[in-house]
């Protein structure tokens, strides 16, 4: 989907980004991951434009982005920053239209829409004609967000998206961000110095220091197959909460699922995602059904527990 | 101060016409030139704001046009410009753009860069990022500029009276040069009240919430504009000839009055400084002017003095006023000012006004020169026996004469001098004479007369505008109201005077103010 090849930027003396390459498939979600200042905002921002590279290319869906013009390539790609960015001019709703204006949407449309996501997002219609310095930090960023899906662009790059919230809030935004559907069938690229987060939120990581990137690999490739003692010693502040993260149950049947309390799982829920939602419940078990919706069996937090070890045993000793 | 409210009143009731055109000029200059300021300033800004490496140099020439005084810089445009409207306007807007251009810049560039990231960042173009979210984010900044530029433009826009493009300043001027507090107050306090109001209007736009801004936004350049419009209707009238008479002139019984009343002259009219009027003449930016009768500049510019047939001028001639302390103080002072006495006709004034206001010599120059060859001149004795404080209004005749009364004072008495030259009008030296801090200056019988003394027509009547009459009625007068003593009159007689090209007064046959009334009615 997302193609980047050898693609470098300085600033003056500064490499900032140097010959990075990566892929990204079709509704993966990317991690840019590192210390701040080893070049994860510039690579973002040169996907859509907001800085041209000295060198390199990028291609979404097999096109070079130079072969269209800045405006349009921006207005197919969904754009959240830390910071929000919201209009301190508009209200809530505007500030949500403004890409359907720019695409000359009619107003039902738009109004429809802005309703639809902001009822996904968990806001409420009063906030509609509120101005973003009324809202707290979260609602803040949940309107960015909406701004960003708005049009249904395919991809979404999203600069630190939740560094500026509070831990209770930032937890909160992340369970419902694994679980808006809105964003299931995006291609993300999120950036982000959280360890946690990124092993939370992404599919695949890329660990960047000094304008490059390190290791490019699933949570588990990262922590159990390091590339070197970087990736090592980046990783080594609670390990134990990142490998529970990183390390998912054995699959349910070809088309089955992991339920709870009626609520299915996400097919890639971590063992940490399924251990956090059995701590809510009593005496009860996360369901296995089949591709039939027959329960198969069941996972405790016995089976869970039994599940890391299995794993752990199955990796080369570090 | 009950009575001077009343009589401030009545002022401006007997005078409601000209207050109202005044003020509409007023507030028509101050937006016309408002409009175009923005018109140039809030582009500049912008450019700047994008290109910041021309700030310091827009903003430094804007900043130096502010720091011109405003009577310079009205001064400069006549070159340029002409007279009336266009000067000013050009001079307005060139104060009123500094403000606008930095405070356009200032507000832009304060827009929270990632709000402008943002929206660059869904598509917006350069177009769009300025209309939809830099501008109106920095509407409140530039509002704040408009207002500042809009206050100074109310002040500035009094000036606009010495150039012919009116306003209320006519009131104001004229009320200085003929000692008139009310004219005064009836210019200053709308003009007052048109700052304050102005401002507050535009301070409460400033601060309305945003989705009132947006209609604000709206509503205001149309407001502005009609204000600017109110500057043309005063002026939707004319005439054959246009005269241009000076604010004093405008207001005097001897002058614009008497010419309407005693004359019936009717001439469209329009008001400029004393300064500027007889090049403006000259260039045929006017037709008719008021001058005065001993002027170099009548010479340097080819005039002639129309004949006062109906005899409403009267008689200005020219001599020392002393106090009468002063006098004792100094007991050699009578005798040596009066040296000058009969030595100095219309004729030998003229071409001493020639030589400085046209040839540009000095004062000193010309008094020293005419002392010599009248060998008066005696070099400076240097003597202590006291100070002697001469005034002179702002004018070259004043100069020279209090020029030649220092170089007398110090070659034939043992006193030193002080001169206070430059005093404004009638008001400021007369006041300065009657406080005490200075002790003499140049006057003139009729200007003693009509601005000093006021007195009741009837007893104008009864001088029948003779020169002997004149003079013994002012000197009693003096004496007794203000201790002051008129010495000998020097000679010439300064009276006011309406004038004319001397071409054109010729082709037309106008050689006196009826000749001109006639030619006037003449269809
Ligand atoms: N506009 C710029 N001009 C100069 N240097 C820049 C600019 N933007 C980023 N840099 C430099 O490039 C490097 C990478 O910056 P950035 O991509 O913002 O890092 P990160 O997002 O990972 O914290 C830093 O050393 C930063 O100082
Ligand atoms: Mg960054």
């Amino acid at each position: 989907m997302i193609k980047v090849d050898h693609l470098s930027k300085s600033f003056g003396k500064t490499k900032a980004v140097d010959h990075i390459s990566f892929e990204v498939n079709e509704g993966e979600n990317l991690i840019l991951l590192g210390t701040s200042g080893c070049g994860k905002t510039t690579t973002l921002k040169m996907i859509n434009r907001l800085i041209e590279p000295t060198a390199g290319k990028i291609f979404i869906n097999g096109r070079d982005i130079m072969e269209q013009s800045p405006e349009a390539l921006r207005r197919g790609i969904g754009y959240v920053l830390q910071n929000n960015g919201l209009f301190p001019h508009y209200t809530v709703a505007e500030n949500i239209a403004i890409v359907p204006q720019l695409l000359k949407w009619d107003d039902k449309q738009i109004k429809h829409r802005v309703s639809e996501l902001l009822e996904k997002l968990h806001l409420d219609k009063k906030y509609l004609n509120v101005y973003p310095n009324e809202l707290s930090g979260g609602q803040q960023q949940r309107v960015g967000l909406a701004r960003a899906l708005v049009a249904d662009p395919p991809v979404l790059l999203m600069d630190e998206p939740f560094a500026a919230l509070d831990n209770v809030t930032r937890s909160k935004i992340h369970a419902e961000f694994k679980e808006l559907d809105e964003l299931k069938r995006k291609t993300i690229i999120m950036v982000t110095h959280d360890v946690q987060e990124a092993f939370e939120l992404g599919d695949r990581i890329c660990l960047m220091d000094k304008g490059r990137i390190i290791q490019n690999g699933t949570p588990a490739e990262l922590l159990f197959k390091p590339a070197n003692a970087f990736i090592k010693d980046f990783l080594k502040e609670q390990r134990l909460q990142l490998e529970f993260k990183a390390i998912k149950p054995p699959p349910p049947s070809e088309g089955g699922t992991f339920e709870l309390q009626g609520v299915a799982f996400p097919a890639d829920a971590s063992l940490w995602f399924m251990l956090e939602r059995l701590q809510f419940t009593k005496n009860e078990n996360i369901a296995i059904l089949d591709h039939e919706r027959k329960k198969v069996g069941t996972l405790g937090f016995e089976e869970l527990m039994s599940a890391f070890y299995q794993y752990k045993k199955h990796q080369p000793h570090e | 101060m009950n009575e001077q409210q009343q009589t401030l009143w009545q002022f401006m009731a007997q005078q409601s016409d000209k207050l109202l055109t005044q003020t509409l000029q007023h507030i028509g200059l101050t937006f016309i030139s408002l409009i175009i300021a923005v018109l140039v300033g809030l582009p500049l800004g912008i450019l700047i704001a994008r290109k910041r490496k021309l700030s310091g140099s827009i903003l430094g020439v804007a900043g130096v046009l502010q720091t011109i005084p405003s009577i310079a810089l009205l001064g400069f445009m006549i070159p340029l410009l002409g007279i009336g409207a266009k000067p000013a306007i050009v001079a307005l807007l060139l104060y009123a753009l500094l403000p606008i251009i930095r405070n356009t810049y200032t507000g832009i560039t304060g827009v929270d860069g990632a709000v402008k990231e943002a929206a660059v960042a869904m598509g917006m173009s350069k177009r769009q990022v300025l209309f939809k979210v830099e501008l109106p984010l920095a509407m409140p900044v530039i509002l704040a500029g408009i207002r500042t530029a809009t206050v100074i433009n109310v002040g500035v826009a009094t000036l606009a009276s010495y150039i012919a493009a009116g306003g209320l300043g006519e009131f104001i001027f004229g009320g200085i040069s003929l000692n008139n507090t009310n004219m005064i107050l009836a210019g200053a306090i709308p003009a007052a009240l048109l700052a304050i109001l102005f401002d507050s209007l535009l301070s409460m736009l400033q601060h309305l919430n945003l989705k009132k801004l947006k209609v604000a936004a709206k509503v205001l350049p149309v407001l502005i504009i009609v204000m600017a419009c109110f500057y043309f209707i005063p002026s939707a009238y004319g005439s054959k000839l246009t005269a241009g008479f000076t604010p004093e002139f405008m207001g005097r019984q001897d002058g614009n009055l008497g010419l309407r009343s005693k004359y019936g002259l009717k001439i469209h009219t329009i008001v400029i400084s004393d300064a500027v009027m007889y090049k403006a003449c000259f260039e045929k930016e006017l037709d008719v002017i008021s001058g005065y009768s001993t002027d170099g500049r009548l010479k340097a510019y080819d005039l002639v003095v129309l004949d006062d047939n109906k005899k409403i001028f009267p008689p200005y001639y020219a001599a020392p006023i002393v106090r009468d302390d002063a006098l004792k103080k100094f007991p050699d002072l009578e005798k040596t000012l009066n040296m000058l006495s009969g030595k100095i006709n219309d004729s030998v004034m003229t071409d001493l006004n020639y030589r400085t206001d046209y040839l540009h010599q000095s004062p000193e120059r010309v008094a020293k020169d005419f002392l010599t060859a009248h060998n008066l001149y005696q070099p400076e004795r240097g003597g202590n026996a006291g100070i002697v404080r001469i005034g002179s209004k702002i004018f070259g005749e004043q100069y020279i004469l209090a020029s030649m009364y220092t170089m007398l004072i110090k070659g034939y008495t043992d006193y030193d001098v002080a001169t206070k030259t430059g005093l404004g009008g009638t008001k400021i030296c007369f006041d300065a004479l009657t406080n005490n801090q200075i002790d003499l200056y140049p006057e003139y019988t009729g200007t003693g007369l009509l601005a000093i003394l006021q007195p009741q027509q009837k007893a104008i009547d009864a001088l029948e505008g003779d020169r002997d009459k004149t003079y013994n009625y002012v000197k009693n007068e003096f004496e007794n109201r203000y201790q002051i003593k008129w010495l000998q009159p020097i000679g010439f007689n300064n009276a006011y005077a309406l004038m004319m090209r001397k071409k054109q007064a010729a082709d037309l046959g106008v050689k006196t103010i009826s000749d001109l009334k006639q030619y006037l009615e003449r269809k």
